[in-house]
């Protein structure tokens, strides 16, 4: 279990197990911008830190019985300002999620919120995030899946209704690779349109000249998507 | 989605009929477009249509410093500004695990209660106004200019605050304010009952929204609706109750809950809000402690590298803020919000199934949406 996060997603956990055995989290903060100064000063962040709980904050006990029931399913547990964070391979979503929706000790019934974050250094390069809330217990925690730009991330609709519009958010700001949607469709940028805006490596200005370099091929797709419609 | 049942009647043909309500209609709060899919006059089906008001704000934040953005926020939710600024400070106060003062935190419960009333207020004066009550629009935007005209005693604008800072605000309350605060709770506390008078035994309102989007609570949170939506639908969640923060620890209030989770109990537990926020109003008001206004925040503004999610209630649900920061430039890395809007109006679609073209405008108005939000 412990060995697969220092694999192929390899910068993120890296920099926080060292710090992890006796310090608090607060100290593995510091000493990540330190390290980084060196190589380049603008060098853009590898990932998120991830801290790894101090050893007097024990988990709660849904995450150990998570762990009990879906073997494999949880590759790194994170502590930071009061917010339980489990890492989660792809492969494995599904029956984390299903766990952590029917378990009795778990019971997250809402779906706060599904987001993505992008790392473009690291090779899975997007996180994505999911926000689970209780309201029999009031708990909450946030559930992450590390995919490169193509990888399939399976769809939690069947689990949370609730996840369909937040899925084709994150899809049409971040291009995550949903599979098993019941509507993966762009939502809050035009259907035509070329790129994902939240990308980092995506201008804030927009596509402007990156566009038009190549309107040929902007014209194309809606012919195409015309014709389509047509037959 | 769903297959549509069209029914062959024995002289008829019935075929659906495709009608595009918005992005410019009325009763659609701004730039809302909905495509219904209608079997005479029944809803088969409904597909929401957003984004015309997408602004990018998130990927706008991420070149913005962190004070900066508070401006920004206002943008989102605009007719409950001060809430939007409550959420983005706090999460950000939580990110840097930094102090507020009590005094601060009163005053921040004071002024996102305000708010709450204001946004009720543009709620039943534009709900009742789809309806047909043209009355109660002038009523309740009567009172809503009281609490504009608070807002703008304090900090000197109207509509967008801007009304908070990282670790607390950017001013005192002016001296006095208190006092007309209390006034105004006592003006409202009446007000309250005229709305009352003109809606809640009213026939012709019991008929347009008594079992019109019924949802059960299990549904609700299944479809993610939150706030007095999801607390119509008999469903005790309130983030002020369950994850507190600001002064609302030290506050005692009810949430109200409805029973049968149609457009009619979602306006019955948003006019028992009104009187909830008065109360906490009230109470925070009278027990305003003195102190600073701002806790020790350092000038430059650099939380360390990390990421956090926090939530509140804003006047139309949880509204969730998730941030992460590298703890190297002084903007954040990401920014997302989570709209209590746009998840509620993606329980649209399941409520106006099998209701008449007309019902759909009452629960747009019955699910509170501010369309600036969802898209931000």
């Amino acid at each position: 279990m412990a060995d697969q996060p220092s694999g192929p997603p390899s910068p993120p956990p890296s920099p926080a197990k060292p710090a992890a055995p006796g310090a608090p989290a607060q100290k593995a903060a510091p000493a990540k911008p330190a390290a980084a100064a060196e190589h380049a000063k603008v060098a853009p962040p590898a990932g998120p830190p991830d801290p790894s709980p101090p050893p007097d904050v024990p988990p709660p006990a849904f995450i150990a019985s998570l762990q009990a029931a879906v073997p494999g399913g949880v590759v790194h547990v994170s502590y930071w300002v009061g917010d339980w964070t489990i890492v989660v391979p792809a492969e494995r979503l599904i029956a984390v999620m299903r766990h952590l929706h029917d378990a009795a000790d778990a019971r997250f019934d809402l779906c706060s919120d599904i987001t993505a974050t992008d790392w473009p250094p690291r090779a899975q390069r997007f996180d994505v995030v999911y926000c689970l809330y209780s309201t029999p217990f009031r708990h909450r925690i946030r559930v992450k899946v590390r995919a490169a730009e193509l990888e399939p991330v399976p769809s939690v609709t069947a689990i949370w209704p609730a996840a369909n519009w937040f899925e084709r958010e994150a899809y049409d700001m971040f291009g995550v690779n949903f599979t098993g949607h019941p509507d993966r469709r762009r939502i809050l940028m035009p259907e035509d349109w070329q790129g994902y805006p939240q990308r980092k490596d995506y201008p804030l200005e927009g596509p402007g000249e990156l566009l038009m370099e190549n309107p040929l091929d902007w014209l194309k797709l809606r012919q195409a998507r015309e014709e389509a419609e047509i037959e | 989605m769903a297959t549509p049942t069209i029914h062959h009647g024995v002289m008829f043909d019935t075929n659906e009929l495709v009608l595009n309500m918005g992005p410019q209609h009325p009763s659609t709060h701004g730039v809302l477009r909905v495509v219904l899919r209608l079997d005479g006059e029944k809803v088969v089906d409904a597909e929401v249509v957003i984004g015309y008001l997408h602004r990018g704000i998130e990927k706008l934040t991420e070149n913005r410093n962190w004070t900066q953005i508070v401006l920004l926020t206002d943008r989102m939710d605009y007719v409950a500004a001060a809430t939007s600024n409550l959420g983005y400070c706090e999460t950000v106060e939580k990110l840097m695990s930094l102090e507020v003062p009590r005094r601060a935190r009163y005053v921040r419960t004071i002024l996102s209660e305000l708010q709450r009333i204001a946004s009720h207020c543009l709620w039943l004066g534009t709900h009742a106004m789809d309806i047909g009550a043209m009355t109660v629009f002038l009523y309740a935007f009567r009172e809503r200019e009281l609490i504009l005209d608070l807002f703008e005693e304090f900090c000197g604008a109207r509509l967008t605050y801007n009304s908070m800072r990282i670790g607390g605000l950017p001013l005192d309350v002016p001296p006095g304010w208190g006092k007309k605060v209390l006034e105004f709770c006592r003006i409202m506390e009446g007000k309250l009952g005229e709305y009352e008078e003109l809606l809640t035994h009213n026939r012709i309102w019991l008929e347009r929204t008594q079992g019109i989007g019924v949802i059960d609570g299990p549904e609700a949170i299944g479809i993610g609706l939150s706030g007095p939506s999801l607390r119509g639908s008999g469903v005790l969640r309130d983030v002020r109750k369950d994850e507190p923060y600001a002064a609302y620890d030290e506050m005692d209030f009810d949430v109200p809950i409805g029973t049968t989770g149609d457009t009619y109990d979602r306006y019955l537990v948003r006019m028992e809000e009104f009187r909830q926020s008065l109360r906490i109003i009230r109470q925070a008001t009278e027990g305003l402690p003195s102190g600073p206004i701002v806790g020790k925040v350092p000038r430059l503004i650099k939380p360390p590298a990390g990421e956090t999610y926090h939530a509140v209630e804003s006047p139309k649900g949880e509204l969730g803020y998730f941030i992460v920061s590298d703890g190297k430039s002084t903007n954040p890395y990401r920014l997302r919000v989570r709209p209590p809007s746009f998840c509620n109006l993606q329980g649209l679609r399941r409520l106006v199934r099998g209701h008449l073209v007309a019902d759909v405008v009452a629960l747009i108005g019955s699910i509170d949406i501010v369309l600036g939000e969802v898209d931000r």
